[in-house]
């Protein structure tokens, strides 16, 4: 058997073999999960990180209109370009737990309305002069402005009064969050010189790489920060970030060396790229999900006896088969799993049954008018094919779904939050607040839903403050009821995510926050060979 | 003047006109389109602040008539205004872009036009034959494929089968002519593949059509070989259609190659004009379009020219 | 009259194609939308040309892709070679200001690039099978119209032509019975080409929108459907590019008998 072990550690240590794997395997040969789980880290830690070469990610996501404003980030490659030059207070690692950043310590009051956070000193900016306070502050207020066209708005928002003392920042919120680090720890807010006002786009950050030259929509290379402050990161000397939108492009790109890691490998192809020993397959099971979303404030969705029977119509096991090709969860119509801290994993799950569908529909007296879902290709990947099996499982149930394919072009404005019905996307939250803020409250921006309870906006505001973990725990489980008994949201599945690296890249961490070990896997890994 | 230079010197100065025409066309359709900009560039994740904002910046206000000649002006002395999306500067975003086009559509056509006329002529030679069925059945295949299939079958066979090439035709500043060249193989073949056909069958019929005539027969009884009679007799009377068909294959070459570009991609201008009309960045839509309405205007005018050039009744007015 | 061997084959392809598309109703085993196979199942007894990507039939799905894809094809080629080669003919035949109007209209519609055409027309009419065929037909018209005028120029300033307009012959007369059999060759081979852009045109435009709505398909569509099966192999992404080939070399067979017939028929009169 120890032959065997030491076979499968070598493995681990070339980074031919996941974590999942081997836990699975060892504990087949009679170790406890424990001991198997620590063997592993002992094995993959095992090898010191090397210093230099290439890396060069394949990215989807990319377009020629990015930019290399933070505030303007708003698909995978720009997110990954900024997670590769910049760096942002707070983080929110791997395990959900937040990890000090440009932020040495960070603490609030007893009511959670104030916080501070402690500047780490002696941080330098890739073009020279090093990171105070004030940087912080302006940081904040730009994005706090609305000229600034931030996606992170609504996260700055919440924030009424910022300043600068010493090496300290001072954060007054317009009401108490317990979860403020969480959302600090937003892409967007990337601490620039002067809160980036005078250059937001001139890629001057500090982290581990520096950008050496940027062509949007193609290409970004950086070399690595001379000066960077954390010896744990920032291994390679040069790292690339190259847009490669086309699925099967990306995927021979790895095959071909081109590229060391890529992200969103299709789950069809994924058998594929396993039967090539110089690839592994990554995957982590994250937040984010595929939705259909229903206007609970017009008709025939303003019916809960017809959201409910959408609902029971979806085969949701067969979704997850067929459009994730496995790689993911079933969704029980409440924006939340296990991937957030205080889940309740107790709320039944809810199965596709096409006679209690049949039954809800007939409550409903519904004319028999064809009922339309739209949707995009580039709702969510596979959205034509999600929405034509829901069809089909709605029709065998008796209620007349019918699909509508609506242009790519002009799908986020024209048919997203201005059409009752259609199929649409989300990324998750590192916390049920922020989630369930963002989207469910009556005043939220994005209420993509039109959802409007008195008694879950109460519960959502009380849970803030909450700071006994059990209470807030209930009142989460609470609120999921709601949403999954009343909403307007269709929730079928929870999408993996799955990524390619090459065998020699080395110190990969499953990351479930975010695409690509959340942005920093250029930075945390190395090449072996 | 000769007729046939007041001819060409007319179409010239037409071409001209169009091209203005053309630019108020495309200036009022691209504003005309359908969707918000501010929307399309913020995405799902917009808030309706974050929108208001935008709008209020990009500044739309002024009568369109005013914004034209704003813009015809710019055109004029070589400002193009930066792009709504990421602020980057327009002129300096297409030079690198159109020079990348121009090399990928140049690479393609200086292999595809020659080739496409020389198959053409031998299955025109060789009528009915095998020769002529092994081109025809050949260049329908390629014909047949779409261009993301060929695609993708050129990547699996010349990147994974026979590792020759890479599959991300990544062209940098820097680069030597070879190295771009070996970079941009893939796009190549599969732009061949797809252009290939249409010439060559035009090659074909035409000369065919011209091997009825008088004069053919003619030359054939003046003991002339086969090869002889479609090189010097039936190819130079064939060259009206074939000119035609090759301008549209050159003009499709430079302006229709998005979905290649994308699989591959290569940093040109078709993706970037599509990015900008997706996120409704109208500076950049107006002045891609208008590059690409020149393209099209020169390539018909310097068709119509070689049409007048070559017609001898034309040239020779009785 | 004799037909050759490669005319035969061609014309009962074509012939078997059509009648495919016209019965679908009747021939399909399985409804178009119905995924209850798996995904990606191999040929079987049950699924005859085995699953696509959310495991329904591909026979199925290619039968009625056949309606589709050859109903819209013929019908926008159609439309766009008889516009396109009546309006060449039209201004090589008059000259002038005729000549000048259309061919310079055409060149403006032929300069704005396409998508930006596609877009603005998406705004002004909905999306349906009508739309899609009359905008693949004008945008096509374009390309022949300069094609039929390239061809009809050179005929034009022949003797017979002059001939025919001494005799005092009317434009129409002109066109259909000088002009049309001398330049008929170039013209058949065009629409054998272009029939295949139309069929492959039709996926391109799902982009905007204006493709087929689901549960209904082209093969074209099912192509897109299923590419990420191509480098592997998969008989749902291989079939329908097999399918679009046969019906490409089939078609073009027939356009290449006609054209020997015609070129053959002309003689007499064009001497």
């Amino acid at each position: 058997m120890s032959e065997q072990l030491d076979l499968m550690i070598a493995r681990v240590r070339k980074g031919r073999m996941t974590r999942r794997e081997f836990v699975g395997r060892t504990t087949a040969m009679g170790l406890s999960a424990g001991l198997a789980g620590a063997l592993f880290s002992k094995a993959a830690l095992a090898d010191e990180p090397v210093k230099g070469g290439t890396i060069r990610a394949g990215v989807a996501g990319g377009q020629s209109t990015d930019s290399l404003d933070p505030a303007l980030a708003a698909s995978d490659v720009p997110y990954m370009i900024n997670r590769t030059w910049g760096e942002t207070l707070v983080d929110v690692d791997a395990n959900g737990a937040v990890e000090m950043r440009l932020a040495e310590e960070a603490s609030s009051n007893a009511d959670a309305t104030e916080w501070k956070f402690k500047i780490r000193s002696g941080v330098e900016y890739h073009g020279g002069g090093t990171v105070t306070a004030d940087d912080v502050v302006a940081t904040i207020k730009r994005h706090t402005d609305e000229k600034a066209q931030s996606g992170a708005l609504g996260i700055v928002q919440g924030i009424s009064e910022v300043t600068a003392e010493g090496d300290m920042v001072t954060m007054k919120l317009t009401a108490a969050n317990a979860d403020l680090p969480f959302l600090i720890a937003d892409y967007h807010l990337v601490v620039q010189p002067g809160g980036g006002v005078d250059a937001p786009a001139a890629g001057n950050g500090t982290g581990a790489y520096k950008v050496v030259a940027t062509e949007p929509g193609v290409i970004t290379t950086f070399e690595k920060h001379a000066n960077y402050w954390d010896s744990s990161r920032g291994h390679a000397d040069t790292v690339e970030v190259l847009t490669i939108n086309d699925d099967t492009a990306r995927s021979a790109a790895i095959q071909a060396g081109q590229v060391q890691m890529i992200s969103r490998v299709d789950p069809k192809i994924v058998e594929t790229l396993k039967g090539d020993a110089g690839i592994v397959i990554e995957r982590a099971a994250g937040p984010g999900h595929y939705v259909f979303i229903m206007h609970v404030d017009k008709a025939p969705f303003d019916n809960n006896d017809m959201r409910m029977a959408l609902k029971m119509a979806v085969n949701r096991q067969e979704l997850v088969d067929k459009v994730l090709g496995g790689y993911g969860s079933r969704g029980n119509d409440f924006p939340i799993n296990g991937a957030y801290p205080l889940f309740d994993d107790s709320i039944e799950q809810r199965e596709y049954d096409a006679a209690k569908a049949a039954e809800y529909y007939a409550k409903t007296g519904h004319d028999g008018s064809p009922i339309i879902l739209r949707t995009a290709p580039g709702a969510f990947p596979g959205a034509v094919d999600a929405a034509n099996l829901f069809a089909a499982s709605a029709n065998a149930a008796g209620i007349p779904l019918q699909v509508q394919v609506e242009p790519d072009d002009g799908y986020w404005s024209n048919v997203w939050n201005v059409q009752p019905f259609c199929a649409s996307y989300w990324g998750g939250r590192p916390v049920q607040d922020q989630m369930y803020t963002t989207a469910y409250l009556s005043t939220a921006d994005w209420n993509d839903t039109k959802f409007k309870n008195a008694h879950f906006d109460e519960l959502l505001i009380a849970a803030r403050g909450e700071l006994d973990a059990a209470k807030r725990k209930g009142m989460y489980s609470e609120m999921a009821h709601i949403v999954r008994d009343e909403g307007g949201l269709i929730l079928p599945m929870f999408n993996d995510w799955v990524e390619g690296r090459r065998a020699e890249v080395a110190g990969w961490i499953a990351d479930p926050q975010g695409t690509l070990m959340n942005g920093t896997a250029l930075n945390k890994c190395w090449l072996t060979a | 003047m000769h007729p046939v230079l007041k001819l060409v010197v007319q179409r010239i100065a037409l071409g001209l006109v169009l091209l203005l025409i053309i630019s108020v066309v495309i200036f009022l359709g691209v504003e005309a389109l359908p969707g918000d900009t501010a929307q399309a560039i913020l995405g799902q994740s917009a808030t309706p602040q974050a929108l208001e904002n935008l709008r209020a910046e990009m500044g739309l206000d002024q009568p369109a008539l005013t914004r034209y000649f704003h813009w015809l002006g710019g055109i004029l002395t070589g400002d193009l205004g930066t792009a709504l999306t990421n602020k980057a500067d327009i002129a300096k975003s297409i030079g690198s872009k159109l020079g990348n086009t121009l090399f990928l559509a140049g690479s393609a056509a200086v292999i595809a036009v020659p080739l496409a006329i020389l198959l053409g002529t031998i299955a025109a030679r060789y009528a009915g034959r095998w020769p002529d069925k092994l081109i025809s059945a050949i260049t329908l295949t390629t014909i047949s494929l779409p261009e993301f299939v060929a695609a993708y079958f050129v990547i699996f066979f010349l990147t994974q089968v026979f590792p020759i090439f890479q599959p991300v035709s990544l062209v940098l500043p820097g680069m030597g002519f070879w190295e771009k060249l070996h970079a941009i193989a893939l796009p190549v073949i599969v732009l061949v593949m797809v252009v290939l056909a249409h010439m060559m069958r035009m090659t074909r019929a035409a000369i065919l059509n011209v091997m009825q005539s008088a004069y053919i027969e003619t030359a054939e009884l003046k003991g002339l070989t086969p090869m002889q009679v479609v090189w010097r007799h039936a190819f130079p009377n064939a060259i009206a259609p074939v000119v035609s068909v090759v301008m549209l294959n050159l003009a499709y070459l430079v302006v229709g190659v998005v979905v290649v570009e994308v699989v591959f991609s290569y940093n040109a201008l078709g993706k970037y004009l599509v990015d900008h009309v997706t996120k409704r960045d109208l500076p950049v839509v107006q002045a891609v379009g208008l590059i690409f309405a020149a393209v099209y205007i020169f390539l018909n005018m310097a068709a119509d020219i070689i049409g007048i050039l070559s017609n001898p009744r034309l040239r020779h007015p009785k | 009259m004799r037909i050759p061997i490669s005319a035969l084959i061609g014309l009962t392809l074509t012939g078997m194609f059509l009648f495919v598309a016209i019965f679908a109703q009747w021939l399909a085993p399985y409804a178009v939308g119905d995924s209850s196979g798996a995904q990606w199942e191999g040929m079987s007894a049950t699924h005859w040309l085995g699953t696509d990507t959310i495991g329904r039939d591909i026979l199925s799905r290619l039968i009625f892709g056949a309606q589709i894809t050859i109903f819209v094809a013929l019908a926008s080629s159609i439309l766009s070679f008889s516009l396109g080669a009546f309006l060449g003919f039209t201004a090589a035949v008059q000259g002038g200001w005729i000549d000048q109007g259309l061919s310079r209209l055409v060149d403006l519609v032929m300069a704005v690039p396409s998508l930006i055409i596609a877009l603005v027309v998406l705004t002004i009419m909905s999306p349906n099978l009508i739309v899609l065929i009359l905008i693949m037909g004008l945008l096509d018209s374009t390309r022949v119209f300069r094609l039929s005028r390239a061809v009809a120029a050179d005929i034009a300033v022949m003797d017979y032509v002059e001939a025919a307009r001494l005799r005092g012959e009317k434009g129409t007369w002109v066109i259909f019975r000088e002009i049309l059999p001398n330049a008929l060759s170039p013209l058949v081979a065009e629409f054998g080409l272009r029939f295949i852009f139309a069929v492959l045109f039709i996926s391109t435009l799902s982009f905007l929108g204006l493709g087929i709505q689901p549960p209904l398909t082209d093969w074209g569509g099912m192509l897109q459907e299923n590419k990420i099966g191509i480098t592997q192999g998969k008989s749902a992404a291989l079939l329908p590019a097999f399918a679009i080939l046969s019906l490409a070399i089939s078609v073009n067979l027939v356009a290449d008998w006609i054209l020997t017939r015609t070129s053959s028929l002309k003689g007499g009169r064009g001497g």
